[in-house]
């Protein structure tokens, strides 16, 4: 599904990715970890578009097309989620109206005529429930004076509705209380399935005990420098990064 | 020099047409005449760059040999067929000025009694005494606009509220302008409200011909009894060759409550000019504002908000979205008088600049002679949050929508400050078809106004 190949980028003239090798194959979940500033969030948003980097060598081909040409909305349109660490706010633009707008846009994409009204209502309720997601954040602007957990509850709604083919979870474990988390782990959980898959970005083993994942990869430097199966994970929680950083410093 | 010319022609046209000028309008309007004449003095005005005219340029919108329907020959015309765009019927009293004419209120019977909803010429003549007290009482000719529009002026609208009475229903006056060449029309409004009286307008600027210069030169008097309570919406959906210079003088009693909305929709080259007063205590004002400028639109606010006296409240707040090479201007100061002590006043500019070639002026200004006050002022001049864009792109929202949507988003706030019943969701609407590139005219929002019932 995602074949990124010696992927590098950089953000005002800094290189942060430095030749990332990832493949990604439908069903699969993909945990990436590693320390602060290793370029998990870059990497997270040079796969979604984010016009503020700019890829400067290797490739990333989803479905047999090369990402890196496409505009953010057209990844959207072909499948492509990025769930954010900070969700954004956008005051006077509410909930329904931006969803509106994201359900409405693809059906262009793909031709179908805008969702009706009931159909779209319908749609909302279902999703909404995947996270438990409460109805009267529809009406308020797009994450503004939600909680931390609302959020990120938010985000997976977004990707409940939207149905990636791959989705990025960037973070989606850090700020959530662990009640919240289940519900977050679990809403994405509900969503996998044998034609999608997840790249969950975190910093923590923690969210790893609700979304089980069948690779762990280690990023250091903008590299993947180690990756193994769920028990990498376990590893990194018992010894931290500095191993890593020691064995990498080494090469 | 050619500074001198542009008003000179004015001045030469109301020297030989005198007769024809006061014979069309009613004595008290030309009693005021003389003394506007003395006030334009050799003709200059003030330059372009100039202070307070950092873009309007009074010498250029007034260069062009507009033509003056000094006669009042009939237009062929009938605004109430000509007018029908999307704008709402929020009114079932509805006025209606050809140029500067007025054309009639549309039912007499849904007014109460003593109110006055009227041409200004025709009250002029037929109540002088209601009038008289109150005509070219706040307007200041030191101001050439005021003036200029003090010299010509020959008609407009009236609305007079007694004491007491409220006028449930909201009033709207539509202005068209219609004529066969370039025209300038000199228009007036003086409103009145006695104690205690209530009533909100709606005033419409419209342009029907959008392939000839127009000038509306315009000066409006608001008066608010003790205890009255008075909005005026007035909205613009003019032309990119229509030139608006407005200046309106409000004088506040005790305890009233004015709503100020300039909404300028779309223009050519605007100026709005407000002059706000405090005379008695307790009173509150909102004056607000909004404006859509692309092309090589200009729009140009200057506000001064005075507080004489203590314990009143001013909320003011404009906001622009200044596209392409337009250029906007905001110039807003607020005076707190040493006496006038337990006064609030906010007042905020903010606006949305893209493209390299928009320009927007800020000046926001406070002069407080007093301790005994809380106010504040801001401005922020920016553009479209790129992290807001990206996040609405990723979920497959194009750039232009997304962009559309922030737009619409960054004017909710001052929308939403709307009280009409009907005009906040309009506007909503006529601002969304703004954004999305339809332009003014009838024929091109007839989508929008078919999905309007009343229409």
């Amino acid at each position: 599904m995602l074949k990124v190949k010696d992927l590098r980028a950089e953000i005002n003239g800094k290189e942060i990715l430095k030749g990332i090798n990832l493949e990604v194959n439908a069903g699969e979940v993909h945990a990436i970890m590693g320390p602060n500033g290793s370029g998990k969030s870059t990497l997270s948003m040079v796969l979604a578009g984010n016009p503020a980097y700019t890829p400067t060598g290797g490739e990333a081909i989803f479905c047999g097309e090369n990402l890196l040409e496409m505009e953010p909305e057209v990844r959207s349109h072909k499948g492509i989620f990025l769930g954010f660490q900070y969700p954004v706010e956008i005051p006077g633009v509410s909930m329904v109206n931006f969803m509106r707008a994201a359900v409405n846009a693809r059906r262009k994409y793909l031709g179908e005529p805008p969702m009706s009204a009931s159909d779209f209502l319908k749609l909302m309720r279902e999703k909404r429930a995947v996270v438990d997601l409460d109805n009267k954040l529809a009406s308020r602007s797009v994450n503004e004076g939600f909680s931390g957990g609302e959020k990120k509850r938010n985000e997976i709604f977004q990707m409940a509705v939207l149905e990636p083919k791959l989705s990025i979870l960037d973070e989606t474990d850090s700020g959530l209380d662990i009640d919240a988390l289940r519900i977050v782990a679990g809403g994405v959980n509900k969503l996998k399935s044998a034609d999608n898959a997840t790249i969950v970005i975190t910093h923590y083993q923690r969210l790893l005990d609700y979304i089980k994942p069948d690779f762990v990869h280690i990023l250091y430097k903008g590299r993947i420098v180690k990756t193994g199966g769920p028990d990498l994970a376990l590893e990194l929680e018992e010894r931290g990064y500095d191993w890593i950083k020691e064995q990498s410093g080494n090469e | 020099m050619m500074a001198m010319g542009a008003l000179r022609q004015y001045i030469d046209l109301f020297r030989d047409h005198r007769d024809l000028i006061d014979s069309n309008s009613a004595p008290l309007i030309n009693a005021l005449r003389p003394a506007a004449l003395e006030a334009l003095g050799g003709g200059a005005l003030p330059a372009l760059g100039s202070e307070d005219y950092t873009v309007t340029d009074l010498e250029a919108i007034l260069a062009p040999d507009f033509g003056l329907n000094l006669a009042k020959v009939p237009v062929d015309v009938d605004p109430r067929q000509a007018f029908h765009c999307g704008v709402p019927r929020v009114s079932t009293c509805m006025g209606f000025m050809l140029n500067d004419t007025f054309v009639g209120p549309s039912d007499r019977q849904e007014l109460p009694d003593g109110v006055l909803f009227m041409s200004l010429r025709k009250a002029a003549e037929e109540h002088p005494e209601l009038i008289a007290p109150y005509y070219g009482k706040l307007a200041d000719l030191q101001n050439p606009v005021v003036a200029l529009n003090t010299l010509l002026a020959q008609d407009g609208l009236l609305l007079y509220v007694p004491d007491g009475v409220k006028v449930e229903k909201p009033l709207q006056m539509v202005d068209v302008m219609d004529f066969g060449m370039p025209l300038m029309a000199v228009r007036r409004m003086l409103v009145v409200l006695g104690r205690g009286a209530e009533a909100r307008l709606l005033v419409c600027d419209h342009t029907q011909r959008a392939d000839l210069d127009f000038l509306s030169l315009q000066t409006v008097e608001i008066f608010a009894g003790e205890d009255s309570l008075f909005d005026l919406y007035d909205l613009e959906e003019s032309t990119l060759l229509t030139s608006r210079l407005s200046a309106l003088y409000l004088e506040q009693q005790r305890g009233s409550k004015v709503l100020l909305d300039g909404i300028t929709l779309y223009n050519g080259r605007t100026r709005n000019e407000y002059y706000c007063r405090f005379a008695g205590r307790d009173a509150e004002l909102n004056l607000l504002g909004m404006g859509i400028e692309d092309g090589r639109r200009v729009l140009d606010t200057h506000s001064v908000v005075r507080h004489e006296v203590g314990g009143c409240h001013t909320d003011e707040l404009f906001k622009y979205v200044v596209d392409d090479e337009a250029r906007g201007s905001f110039a807003g100061r607020v005076y707190v008088a040493p006496g006038a002590s337990g006064t609030t006043a906010y007042q905020a500019n903010r606006n949305i600049v893209g493209g390299d070639k928009a320009r927007m002026y800020s000046k926001p200004q406070l002069e407080i002679y007093n301790d005994d006050v809380k106010c504040s002022h801001g401005t922020a001049i920016g553009q479209l949050d790129p992290m807001q864009l990206f996040y609405m792109r990723t979920r497959g929202i194009a750039e232009a929508e997304a962009k559309l949507l922030l737009k619409q988003a960054f004017m909710a706030d001052v929308i939403d400050r709307v009280s009409l019943p009907g005009l906040k969701e309009r506007l909503h609407a006529l601002v969304e078809r703004r954004f999305n590139g339809c332009d003014a005219s009838c024929a091109s929002c007839r989508d929008a106004s078919s999905r309007n019932p009343e229409n």
